[in-house]
């Protein structure tokens, strides 16, 4: 048996691990296997160690800390934000009754099966970004991928941590499940749909941490005004690292477009393939892609589970405590998306199960603000060109537009038309041809590959021809 | 409305309503000296209980008990007879119910009693009449006391289930006397008391005629009652008296119970009672009503056994045991109605107790209260069986659950075996164990006639054997989940949050469906009377109850009595 000395030197965390036997002794039989995951389903290009964050404590200095490491030696911390030992629950019907510390018996199966799903996207996208090393276009952005994988691994640990410390038994084997699902698995695959898809490029790579990990840090914004207090603050801590995975999508893009409308003036044409950039009219399929899909797993627009969760206090709203009504909803009502006569319209639903629309929309907003940014790279080069969101109804699969088709201007259109016109507005296998045909990696200091400029800055205050990656 | 809002509002009779309210707690001790509706008169053998009941002796203030109708109040006096007609009365081998009134035998259970009472207090008061009703039974079965209905009069609805019950049914025949189930033309219900049940299958009556009799108001009488079989005598008036003697002289000589021996008196319970906790000598309830559960305690014996089952009297342990915890029982279900989960826990020595166990069964045929105390074990278990409350056992370090007591967590609906040991608490203890025993195999049959092992292992005769082969043996955690005899076997670290969890989720669940789920699960195995009459009729006469056409402002049983009829919707469901 490891010494508890060990756990609290290999795992730093809050959480007294060195004085609780429950959870050491759900970690001996966990880490392991934890790190065996890693080796086979972690990324795959061979390193000798990556300039990482790692979080030692949640305190302002603490949780940014930077430095070499071994990837197989990269310490998974188990973090909460601290305890505000005020802290009442907020809305549903148990608001203002102080935060609960343990799991009610009541609502154990509901909790239970939201930080499990919560959960198994976490390794899903390490999982689904294992091969991405390979085609890295700077150590840079290999590091970010990396330090991205790390932390979407933390992650689990942080919902591995709560299962343990507080679902017993049970909470030990969905624990153990969620390293034996895997994305694209055909025994066992990972819950959400979306998390089964490789991530096959890096285009790909940060479409999918600006859209989709935006949606992990919308589900984990209702998670962290949950009435069980330890799922709220774990919550509330990962959440920061999140902002992380959303800065390297956000630049990501930046970056593209920048070199894409460098790649425009200086060859004076829109069709940037030939020179090695990305047409925008490629980003903007890509992009209409990786929103539609992150709108589907917002979930169907009307929701009894999610009525149910709000009403029990387990998952709240997006900002629930800024928000300036009563926080029981039992009155209000709300218009959600529908097709309304064979037109795509909206139907008025009580506010609580309409809570899935209230998260989209808050997330739709967001979304809108780094199209607004990647604009103004164009408005500021002199392009006429915009970037824009599809519409909402445009190629979803789950919710009330599942039936339909619709342009990505929001105009119905009949299956027929659909198959003959979605070439125009999602990648299609040329497009996709010619981005992985870009993706040739560039492992050198300080260069970077073609297709997207360097960025401003590095990291941690290091230049961008830092050593951040020391391959094997 | 009368005036009782300002008392505290008891589970049976809500004030909002304006219903009167029972005496709260209803307390289930009584004793001859004290009984207001039945007397007990012995003569040798044959002992007599006349049922005379006070019309003004009503539990519940708002009706009287015209006709010698009851209420509960009635029943614990019964129950009470019948008990202390088993334990103090060795010497008496027939019992002949008779009634006290003119004219009329029994009218069954009082209807504005039933037409006042909540939903909850009619099922309980019908579960217990039945339980009491199973218990006669049973004497006449196993005790060698055999039960004699001799109606002097017209039986009704309850009143011909109580006959129902006895083993020989006597009717007087003066063209007027009738037994009688008319509870359905009547009242719009069923007979609760299992009136359906033995009808058919205990007196064989053909199902048509029983069909065509339980919709007949004025019943049945003299000759024709015999022919269907509805009784076995039809006797004149004239010699009505020495027949019932001559009767009761013939089952006496029939019986097996050993001659001689003096009676164990029954004393009254130690037992204490406030608002959190019931305690008696060996067990005790602490009433957690946040938590919604009752968490009850049973101690194992404080001594080695006696060289004799009759030396300690009431005091013999398996016996104070038995008393204590159908008392608890019978107070939870009635008291506490908002205490839906029972924690059940035992703390003593196993060998002890299966010391105890051993006694009784070697003794069980030559000394009769060895017998009865066996018998009263069984009786009481069943009772937990047919108890609408979830039940949780707790296998705890220092428990002793084992042979008699393990039956209690076989009853369960589920169970936590501690696995090693509680390590801040008492690091050094004995790991908990249970030992199944040779009470486990046979002499505590559940209602449906199986052993709680053999219906826990239904279908499965390797599972059953494998325990069988490991009886006498301390059972640890794991061999006990292994084997199939416990549902978890968390360890320390997971215990506390383990049980807290499963306790609190139970409470959270609709109480009804959590009623029904465990009636469903409790009862593989084979049909038999009892369980037909806890399960089929109770479920029926529950609906029944609880539909408007019965309950509702015009439903049978508000209208009765009132000179208007009930308006039924006509619809079948």
């Amino acid at each position: 048996m490891t010494s508890t000395a060990d756990y609290s030197e290999k795992i730093p965390n809050n959480v007294d691990l060195h004085e609780d036997r429950r959870l050491q002794r759900a970690l001996e039989s966990w880490q392991p296997n934890f790190l065996s995951w890693w080796e086979s389903m972690g990324p795959t290009l061979p390193t000798q160690d990556v300039y990482l964050r790692t979080a030692v404590n949640v305190g302002r200095e603490g949780w940014a800390h930077f430095g070499h490491v071994p990837m197989k030696d990269y310490r998974w911390g188990v973090f909460l934000a601290e305890r505000d030992p005020d802290r009442r629950v907020a809305f549903g019907q148990h608001k203002g009754e102080p935060a609960w510390q343990k799991v009610p018996g009541e609502y154990r199966a509901a909790l239970q099966r939201l930080i499990v799903i919560q959960g198994d996207t976490e390794p899903a996208s390490v999982e689904q970004q294992r091969n991405l090393g390979a085609t890295a276009p700077s150590l840079y952005d290999l590091r970010n991928l990396f330090q991205v994988n790390v932390e979407e691994g933390r992650h689990l640990w942080a919902m591995v941590y709560l299962l343990h410390a507080y679902f017993g038994r049970e909470g030990r084997e969905e624990a153990e499940q969620l390293l034996h699902r895997n994305s694209g698995s055909e025994e066992s695959p990972r819950i959400l749909g979306a998390f089964n898809e490789e991530t096959p490029d890096w285009l790909s790579f940060f479409m999918f941490t600006y859209f989709t990990d935006r949606d992990g840090k919308y589900q984990l914004g209702t998670l962290k005004e949950s009435a069980f207090d330890p799922l709220s603050r774990t919550c509330e801590f990962m959440l920061k690292e999140e902002a992380h995975h959303m800065f390297v999508g956000t630049t990501g893009i930046d970056r593209v477009v920048e070199r894409t409308v460098q790649l425009m003036i200086e060859h004076d044409t829109d069709d940037v393939g030939p020179y090695g950039g990305i047409p925008l009219n490629v980003l903007q399929k890509y992009l209409n892609f990786h929103y539609s899909v992150s709108l589907d797993l917002f979930g169907s627009e009307t929701s009894t589970n999610v009525a149910n969760y709000f009403t029990a206090g387990l998952k709240g709203r997006w900002s629930e405590e800024r928000r300036r009504d009563d926080h029981l909803l039992t009155d209000d009502s709300i218009m959600v998306d529908a097709v309304v006569d064979g037109r795509i319209g909206q139907n008025e639903v009580a506010a609580l199960v309409g809570l899935n629309t209230d998260l989209r929309r808050e997330y739709i907003g967001d979304c809108q603000n780094g199209v607004n940014r990647w604009n103004r790279i164009l408005e500021d080069a002199g392009m006429p060109q915009r970037l824009r969101l599809p519409h909402v109804a445009f190629n979803r699969k789950v919710g009330a537009f599942s039936g339909i088709e619709a342009t990505p201007g929001g105009e119905m259109i009949s299956a027929d038309e659909w198959e003959r016109r979605k070439g125009a507005w999602l990648p299609t296998e040329f497009d996709k041809t010619h981005v992985r045909s870009l993706m040739r990696p560039v492992h050198e200091r300080g260069k970077i590959a073609a297709w997207i400029a360097p960025p401003r800055q590095g990291i941690n205050g290091k230049p961008f021809d830092y050593d951040y990656v020391h391959l094997a | 409305m009368t005036a009782t809002a300002s008392s505290p509002r008891p589970p049976g009779h809500a004030p909002p309503e304006g219903r009167p309210a029972p005496p709260m707690p209803v307390d289930f001790q009584t004793h001859p000296s004290r009984y207001r509706h039945w007397r007990l008169a012995f003569d040798g053998p044959v002992a007599t209980l006349t049922m005379d009941v006070d019309e003004q002796g009503g539990l519940v203030p708002g009706y009287e008990l015209k006709l010698n109708s009851y209420d509960l109040g009635v029943d614990i006096e019964l129950y009470d007879a019948v008990q202390r007609l088993r334990f103090e009365h060795p010497e008496v081998r027939t019992v002949v119910v008779t009634g006290g009134k003119e004219k009329v035998f029994c009218a069954g259970a009082n209807i504005r009693m039933l037409a006042a009472a909540s939903h909850a207090w009619k099922v309980n008061f019908c579960k217990f009449t039945n339980e009491t009703r199973n218990g006669i039974e049973d004497a006449s079965a196993h005790s060698g006391q055999t039960y004699i209905a001799a109606l002097n009069g017209t039986a009704s609805g309850g009143g011909y289930e109580l006959a129902l019950a006895c083993e020989h049914i006597m009717l007087v025949d003066d063209r007027s006397s009738a037994v009688s189930l008319p509870e359905l033309p009547l009242l719009g219900v069923l007979p609760g008391t299992g009136g359906l049940t033995r009808v058919v299958d205990k007196r064989h009556v053909r199902r048509d005629i029983a069909d065509y009799f339980s919709t007949r108001s004025e019943g049945v009488s003299g000759r024709k009652a015999v022919q269907w079989r509805l009784v076995d005598e039809a006797v004149p008036r004239s010699r009505w008296e020495e027949t019932v003697a001559e009767r009761a002289a013939e089952f006496a000589g029939r019986s097996t119970r050993p001659a001689g021996g003096s009676g164990i008196e029954l004393p009254p319970l130690a037992k204490t009672r406030t608002a959190e906790r019931i305690a008696y000598r060996y067990v005790t309830a602490a009433l957690d009503r946040e938590r919604g559960c009752a968490e009850i305690t049973l101690l194992g014996p404080d001594t080695g056994v006696p060289a004799g089952v009759h030396e300690r009297g009431a005091g013999f342990w398996s016996l104070a045991l038995a008393r204590e915890l159908d008392d608890l029982i019978l107070d939870l279900r009635t008291n506490e109605t908002e205490l839906g989960t029972w924690v059940l826990r035992t703390r003593g020595d196993a060998e002890r107790v299966l010391a105890h166990d051993a006694l009784l069964l070697e003794h069980r045929d030559d000394d009769w209260p060895a017998n009865e105390i066996v018998l009263y074990l069984k009786r009481t278990l069943k009772r937990l069986d047919v108890t609408s409350r979830s039940l949780i056992a707790l296998i705890e370090p220092g428990s002793c659950f084992a042979g008699s007591l393990l039956e209690v967590a076989l009853a369960a609906d589920r169970s936590f075996q501690l696995s090693g040991v509680f390590e801040d608490a008492d690091p050094d203890a004995e790991p908990a164990a249970i030992t199944v025993g040779p009470m486990n195999l046979g002499p505590l049959p559940m209602g449906n006639d199986l052993t709680r092992l053999a219906t826990r292992f239904h279908g499965d005769a390797g599972a059953l054997a494998a325990v069988e082969k490991r009886a006498g043996e301390p059972l640890s955690a794991e061999e006990a989940e292994r084997l199939g005899l416990v549902t978890f076997a968390p360890d320390d670290i997971d215990w506390a949050d383990e049980v807290r969890i499963a306790i609190e989720e139970r409470a959270s669940f609709n109480p009804d469906a959590l009623t029904g789920l465990e009636a469903n699960y409790r009862f593989a195995g084979p049909e038999t009377i009892e369980t037909k009459i806890f399960g089929r009729l109770s479920a029926w006469q529950n609906w029944i109850f609880y539909r408007p056409n019965a309950s509702g402002p015009d439903g049978a049983l508000r209208k009765f009595g009132t000179g208007r009829r009930a308006d039924f919707d006509h619809k079948r469901v």
